[in-house]
């Protein structure tokens, strides 16, 4: 660990806590454009927790101490993910703390809290929230793990830094098993960051709805607190997907030309993600929730075919 | 032999393996006849780039054929067929979808198994895709049994060719021009038989669910 280290730490933190929200701005103002909408500034998000942190917090009387302290654990699993996936420079301190399989852990225990809160007050839809995101993470999950060890057989590491750092520089060679599994991370990114083929996040107050209905009972800063989670959620995805995908332009150790042009190439990465990701939620339509282990089925076949061709074409 | 070619070949493999997942997966029958001629324009393409790659032309001319058979010929014929026989937007019920996905990875698993010894004597550019051709051969076969409609029956069919076809390719730069001429000629008279025969079932049993056929006489 060096200071050099330290302070792309130190960036890639605030990088993250800023550009979260402002990608989840950026991804609504798209999709507002696409529908014939007039679009909300890119900043809304911001205002929107400026606002949530300053309002009162109201708990339901029932709420036990681990509704109280969900909030705070789910935002710091998912500042944590933001920070073990390289954006910026591959030369992180934190790295070595979690590879790839840990990545996934950190979301799952970020879960496991979530769905554990929006049980806790004993509310109808927070029970059904809870229940059908535990459905969609199991399903997500080993598709996830298939994608991450499609990216660890060809650099023969699981750490995300190392991924990276291999990915970025081998000649380059057409992969079939990476354009599988970037299809199936795609897949596993809309699942879990409850995107438009599996779940609205632009709705409140439906019986379809998932991620929202968790949500219902927070107010003030920790809605706040769960509302920057889940941007810095979309942000990981984001950057995880941009890593193990199109690692070109993150920084090396000690490269310090790399590391000032590390920035604007991200953002310009994640810009055009978000435009993507904003037309897929316009031209797809919400499935029914019975199918959402089919396209969850669909995205692990695609890791495991990913996983398959690597391992036996050695493509 | 150039590395990109068999990387492109590689590529196409893969396509195919994906388009045999699809259509294992596919309810409705369009999307069906679709589907299979991005199979036969992925197959095009692989022979062509082994063409290519190992100068023998007259792979030029069975790619020529695959494009103008199996891309525009077929599926026009398919789309004519089931226009005419009034199914163009028939959804079957399939049995549990993910069920068939991890029947037909493990179907790929073994096909890849079986095919590891025998690649091994194989010098082509492709070799390693084999595998891959065994799998898409396997595939159709599990459509074409849990299938219970005539149209998809004989998409797995030709879907099954297709495999054949990839699998003389890639292991032994294809088979002698008289045999996929004989063949090419075989699947689209197969096909007109098929189309003949399938008017054929629906007018004796009013539909093209296959279990119909299961009875040999009239209760």
């Amino acid at each position: 660990m060096n200071v050099e280290g330290v302070l792309a730490q130190l960036a890639a933190l605030v990088a993250a806590l800023v550009l979260a929200p402002l990608l989840t701005g950026w991804v609504n103002m798209w999709r507002a454009w696409l529908q014939g909408r007039t679009a909300p500034p890119l900043t809304q998000p911001f205002r929107a927790l400026h606002k949530l942190f300053w309002k009162e917090s109201v708990m339901a009387h029932s709420a036990s101490p681990m509704y109280r302290a969900a909030p705070y654990a789910v935002f710091s699993c998912m500042l944590l993910a933001s920070m073990i996936v390289p954006t910026i420079s591959t030369n992180l301190p934190l790295a070595p703390a979690a590879d790839a399989i840990a990545l996934v852990g950190l979301f799952a225990l970020a879960r496991l809290f979530m769905s554990l809160a929006a049980m806790d007050v004993g509310t109808a839809f927070g029970t059904l929230g809870a229940r059908r995101e535990m459905l969609v993470g199991f399903l997500a999950e080993p598709a996830f793990l298939m994608v991450v060890f499609t990216a660890s057989l060809i650099s023969s590491s699981t750490s995300l830094a190392t991924i990276v750092a291999s990915l970025a520089h081998r000649e380059l060679t057409i992969l079939p098993s990476l354009a599988f599994a970037g299809v199936a991370f795609t897949m596993v990114s809309l699942a879990e960051n409850a995107r438009v083929p599996v779940d609205n996040p632009a709705t409140h107050l439906e019986l379809t709805m998932i991620h929202e209905a968790m949500l219902l009972e927070y107010s003030g800063r920790h809605l706040a607190l769960m509302e920057w989670a889940a941007s810095l959620k979309l942000f990981a995805y984001s950057c995880a997907g941009l890593a193990l995908f199109f690692p070109w332009g993150i920084a090396e150790a000690n490269d310090r030309v790399a590391l000032a042009f590390a920035l604007p190439v991200v953002v310009a990465k994640l810009a055009a993600g978000g435009m993507l990701l904003a037309v897929i939620e316009t031209v797809l339509a919400k499935m029914r929730i019975f199918r959402v282990p089919e396209f969850l089925a669909t995205a692990f076949l695609l890791g495991v075919l990913a996983l398959l061709v690597r391992i036996l074409l050695g493509a | 032999m150039h590395p990109l070619s068999t990387q492109v070949v590689n590529l196409f493999a893969a396509a195919l393996l994906l388009i045999a997942f699809a259509m294992l997966s596919q309810r409705r029958i369009v999307t069906l006849i679709n589907l299979f001629a991005w199979q036969g324009l992925a197959l095009a393409g692989s022979t062509a780039t082994v063409a290519w790659a190992t100068g023998q032309s007259h792979l030029y001319y069975s790619a020529g054929i695959t494009f103008a058979l199996k891309v525009l010929l077929l599926p026009w014929i398919l789309h004519r067929l089931i226009r005419r026989l009034n199914v163009k937007w028939d959804v079957e019920t399939l049995i549990n979808i993910p069920t068939m996905m991890i029947v037909g990875i493990v179907l790929v698993i073994f096909a890849f198994n079986l095919a590891l010894p025998i690649s091994e004597f194989s010098r082509s550019v492709a070799r390693g895709t084999l595998g891959i051709a065994l799998a898409c051969v396997l595939m159709s076969f599990l459509m074409m049994i849990t299938r219970s409609k005539a149209v998809p029956q004989v998409i797995g069919f030709l879907s099954m060719e297709n495999g054949l076809f990839f699998a003389a390719t890639s292991a032994t730069y294809g088979m002698p021009m008289v045999v996929e001429l004989g063949i090419a000629l075989d699947v689209l008279v197969g096909m007109v038989i098929l189309g003949v025969f399938l008017f054929q079932i629906r007018e004796q049993f009013d539909s093209l669910d296959i279990h119909h056929l299961e009875k040999l006489k009239d209760d």
